[in-house]
């Protein structure tokens, strides 16, 4: 391992003993120091709910804001920084539910920022209520009927609404978690992964063991990531075999591209001053 | 000689009413004369009761006049509804290819617009230029003074159709000097001004975000917030900044946020709809200490409301607005200068306090275009407060010290070795959450305990009027020129009314206010709404109790004639 302790902090974690929440932290940590980032290069956005809890147990920037909210503003921070390397991150809720909107339009600007969706199906902070994402079937605490809604594809959805980067991990293979970070974080554009991650407590359905059972890594049965067609078809599978891996990837322009201009100096470095309006103010005599 | 002129140009959407309005108010105002314009406009783009209402004076003017001096119809609706405006020996110009003859009508022209526009510009289009050739030949306009402001106003469509539109206008003169019998109450008289500009207050507000060293606008269209982004974002490429339109307003604040967390000055533009979507945003603008501007146009409200129409009904709403106590600033300017000046407060008090700032504005202020002086540049100072420089980020770094003044210096992500964090939750010195009680507390205080420092920078209000005066009309933002223009009518008339107008409303300037309005025998609230938000608020922060309210909550700007109308009623008692 490669000095992952640069993004050490002393922080107590508070996840339950077998969240998945604490292989994906570690993943991080291991991935970031593998391609040599220091914390003050890296912005962290997280959203609420224990999947956000991430950013507390991590050495980076970090702004944790409003439920659902992670998307927007790390396109804020990217926009005027373009050197940090900003993820954004939170749960299957703050993501498809709260912030669903906010994941369409950044995959249709294509901003640089890796999102990972630590999806456990529920609703784990708030203490199991039904997610976008919870099976049919499942027990939640918000009903007291099996859930009776249909659940969303997350991976159907990215790739529907045009994310250039859709993968799927499992937080119980992490070196393939690993993998699939480092392409992400290395992809210029908006890089979503779903992370199946399950949660002891409130998913007694999908655990470990479940998952476990099930997944499969879609690129080593050769499935290519600029197949959009083969994606799709993938991306339907959820029961005996669920695909992990890298779905989909292609290049093109970014937000920061397309507004400002590919390797414009950041907006950050200009010098804070008054700036002349003076010729602006010509135009209205 | 004085003068004191009203042009209203009446039509469909879509007829071109806003160009020969525009084009005339800009021949004016470079003839030296002071200008109020504004546009009633439906909330649709073709068809619907439109219109363009110029005043032109030979004094500073901020509102309108109901008397018009000269009506110009492009449709035959506009007789109907204003024809019984048009004051003494005004005059009425008349499409007549539009209407059947309105011979009963004094002092009337029928021009055949589109014919003039056809055999002088080429095309039918061209006869809103010769209406506004006709107009200047009867005001007495030297006609080269005309060519040039349309030759600037059509410059970006090319020579050709620039100088079609000059020859239209000449053909709209040659028109009214022949057909015209009668004499036309207006005579311009040029007079030697200071160049000035003619300004809408969105205008004025862009121009002071951008001299300001505003980088990043954040916004969802609405009305009548919009030409703020669009004007800034013209400036995309020529000055360093950037404007995203966001997919809702919650998205547009959190951007504006997360550019602001990452060093820049950041802002959005909305109007009420909008900005209750923005709330939450508020309220972690709040909690993270980030500096924030909100430009919040007022329209009338509940709901979507009456989109293209004016009313000061969120004053409240922006003091009130986010979950949680912590401390803002609420600026409301009464004219494009003032919008222009208050605007780079704005962004100086949100980064030195690290707290959000309210730029208030209203449909009738946002797109009333004034004439003024251009800025003084010299002027604009640019105070970020306290940030720490690059080589001291280090490691260690606290983002929400506890410090006397309750203000921790700022640092930003990637600029420096350390790191920042914040948090919506409640944190630490460092900005990680906490739970801790104590910790909870002195976050609390120190959040707000920089309002009393923020309550140092803000200005009292302005007063206006005789010393000692009987009445005082008590008013804020856009009420400004009506106040002013009553007071003057009736001090005029031997009474002592004074205006005091308040332009930064939050933190409450209570004893400046209190020794403003101190005397007065009568106080009387002036707002753009139904329930005299000021009065409450004056109310709640001073005890003092005004005696009456004068409201207006028709959408409709209000105007002087209008307050002296109410004032001489009693006013109405909303409280
Ligand atoms: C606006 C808002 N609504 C509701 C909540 C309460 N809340 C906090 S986290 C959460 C959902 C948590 O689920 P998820 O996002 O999937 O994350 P997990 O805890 O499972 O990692 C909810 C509803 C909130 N904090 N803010
Ligand atoms: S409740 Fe579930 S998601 Fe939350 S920490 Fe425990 S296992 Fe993880």
């Amino acid at each position: 391992m490669v000095e992952a302790d640069r993004f050490h902090t002393a922080r107590p974690k508070t996840w339950c003993p077998g969240c998945g929440n604490h292989q994906i932290l570690e993943v991080l940590k291991e991935t970031l120091a593998r391609l040599d980032y220091h914390p003050h290069q890296v912005l962290l956005v997280s959203g609420i709910g224990q999947a956000a809890k991430t950013s507390q147990y991590i050495r980076t920037n970090t702004f944790n804001v409003l439920h659902g909210r992670t998307l927007p503003v790390a396109t804020g921070a990217k926009l005027v920084n373009p050197r940090l390397k900003v993820l954004a991150l939170g749960g299957d809720g703050d993501g498809y539910a709260e912030g669903g909107n906010h994941i369409i339009h950044a995959a249709r600007r294509n901003v640089e920022v890796t999102y990972m969706i630590h999806n456990n199906q529920i609703y784990g902070l708030t203490k199991g209520q039904l997610s976008p994402t919870t099976d049919l079937g499942s027990p939640t605490t918000s009903y007291h009927t099996p859930s009776s809604t249909r659940p969303l594809n997350p991976l159907r959805f990215l790739l529907g609404i045009g994310a250039s980067f859709v993968a799927r991990g499992f937080a119980g293979s992490r070196e393939q978690l690993g993998d699939i970070l480092e392409k992400a974080l290395k992809h210029r554009g908006f890089a979503c992964i779903d992370i199946l991650q399950p949660c002891v407590v409130f998913n007694r359905v999908n655990t470990s063991k479940w998952y476990r059972e099930r997944v499969y890594d879609v690129n080593e049965e050769g499935h290519s990531p600029d197949d959009l067609a083969g994606a799709f078809r993938l991306a339907g599978e959820w029961g005996e075999r669920i695909g992990t891996g890298i779905f989909y990837a292609e290049e093109r322009e970014t937000l920061n591209d397309a507004l400002l201009g590919r390797d414009a100096p950041p907006l950050v470095e200009r010098k804070p001053e008054p700036r002349d309006v003076a010729p602006l103010m010509k135009e209205y005599l | 000689m004085k003068q004191d002129y009203t042009f209203l140009i009446g039509g469909e959407a879509g007829q071109g009413l806003q160009t020969i309005g525009a084009v005339l108010a800009k021949a004016l105002a470079r003839q030296g004369l002071h200008i109020f314009a504004y546009q009633d406009y439906h909330s649709r783009v073709r068809g619907g009761h439109n219109f363009y209402q110029v005043r032109a004076a030979s004094f500073p003017v901020g509102s309108h006049l109901d008397e018009v001096t000269m009506l110009v119809a492009l449709d035959e609706e506009t007789i109907k509804i204003h024809g019984h405006r048009v004051g003494e020996g005004g005059v009425v110009l008349y499409d007549s290819e539009e209407m059947p003859s309105q011979e009963g009508l004094a002092n009337s022209l029928p021009v055949p617009l589109k014919e003039l526009g056809k055999t002088y510009g080429g095309q039918g289009v061209m006869g809103n230029s010769a209406a506004a050739g006709a107009v200047w030949q009867l005001l007495g306009g030297e006609p080269a003074a005309l060519d040039e402001t349309l030759r600037d106003t059509f410059s970006g469509k090319g020579d050709k159709v620039a100088e079609a539109n000059v020859k239209a206008a000449r053909g709209g003169m040659e028109y009214a000097k022949k057909h015209f019998q009668s004499t036309c109450p207006c005579r311009l008289e040029r007079l030697l001004s200071p160049p000035r500009m003619l300004l809408t207050g969105n205008d004025a507000v862009a121009l002071g975000a951008l001299a300001a060293g505003c980088q990043f606008i954040g916004a969802y269209p609405m009305s009548p917030a919009s030409s703020v982004f669009t004007t800034m974002g013209r400036q995309v490429g020529r000055l360093p900044l950037v404007f995203e339109q966001a997919e809702d307003e919650i998205s547009a604040i959190h951007m504006a946020l997360g550019a602001a967390f990452a060093g820049v000055r950041s802002m959005v533009a909305t109007s009420g709809g909008g900005f209750a979507l923005m709330v939450e945003g508020l309220s972690l603008a709040g909690c993270s200490e980030t500096p924030l501007v909100l430009f919040l146009g007022q329209r009338p409200g509940p709901a979507t409301g009456l989109a293209t129409r004016t009313e000061q009904g969120d004053l409240l709403f922006a003091l009130h607005a986010g979950h949680g106590e912590f401390p803002r600033a609420v600026l409301a300017p009464g004219n494009a200068g003032e919008a222009f000046w208050l605007t780079v407060k704005a962004f100086n008090l949100a980064e030195k306090y690290q707290v959000p700032v309210f730029v208030l504005s209203d449909q009738y202020l946002a797109d009333a275009a004034y004439t003024v002086e251009p800025f003084g540049l010299d002027r604009v100072l640019v105070d970020r407060g306290e940030i720490l420089a690059e080589k001291e980020f280090g490691p260690g770094y606290r983002r929400h010290r506890l410090t006397e003044s309750g203000i921790s210096p700022r640092a930003f992500p990637g600029r420096g070795e350390g790191t920042v964090a914040t948090s919506g939750n409640e944190h630490d010195e460092e900005g990680y959450p906490t739970e801790k009680a104590d910790l909870r507390r002195k976050m609390t205080e120190k959040r707000l305990g920089k309002a009393r420092f923020l309550a140092a920078a803000i200005a009292p209000p302005s007063f206006y009027g005789p010393q000692n005066p009987q009445k005082v009309l008590l008013t804020w933002g856009s009420g400004l020129g009506a106040c002013r223009e009553a007071a003057e009518h009736l001090n005029a008339g031997g009474e002592k009314v004074g205006v005091v107008h308040m332009t930064e409303l939050w933190p409450f300037p209570a004893a400046d206010v209190e020794l403003a309005l101190a005397g007065a025998e009568e106080v009387i609230a002036v707002e753009m709404n139904a329930t005299g938000q000021l009065g409450r608020l004056l109310r709640q922060e001073t005890g003092i109790k005004p005696k009456a309210a004068i409201l207006k909550y028709d959408g409709r700007a209000m105007n002087g004639a209008y307050v002296v109308k109410e004032l001489a009623r009693g006013g109405v008692n909303p409280w």
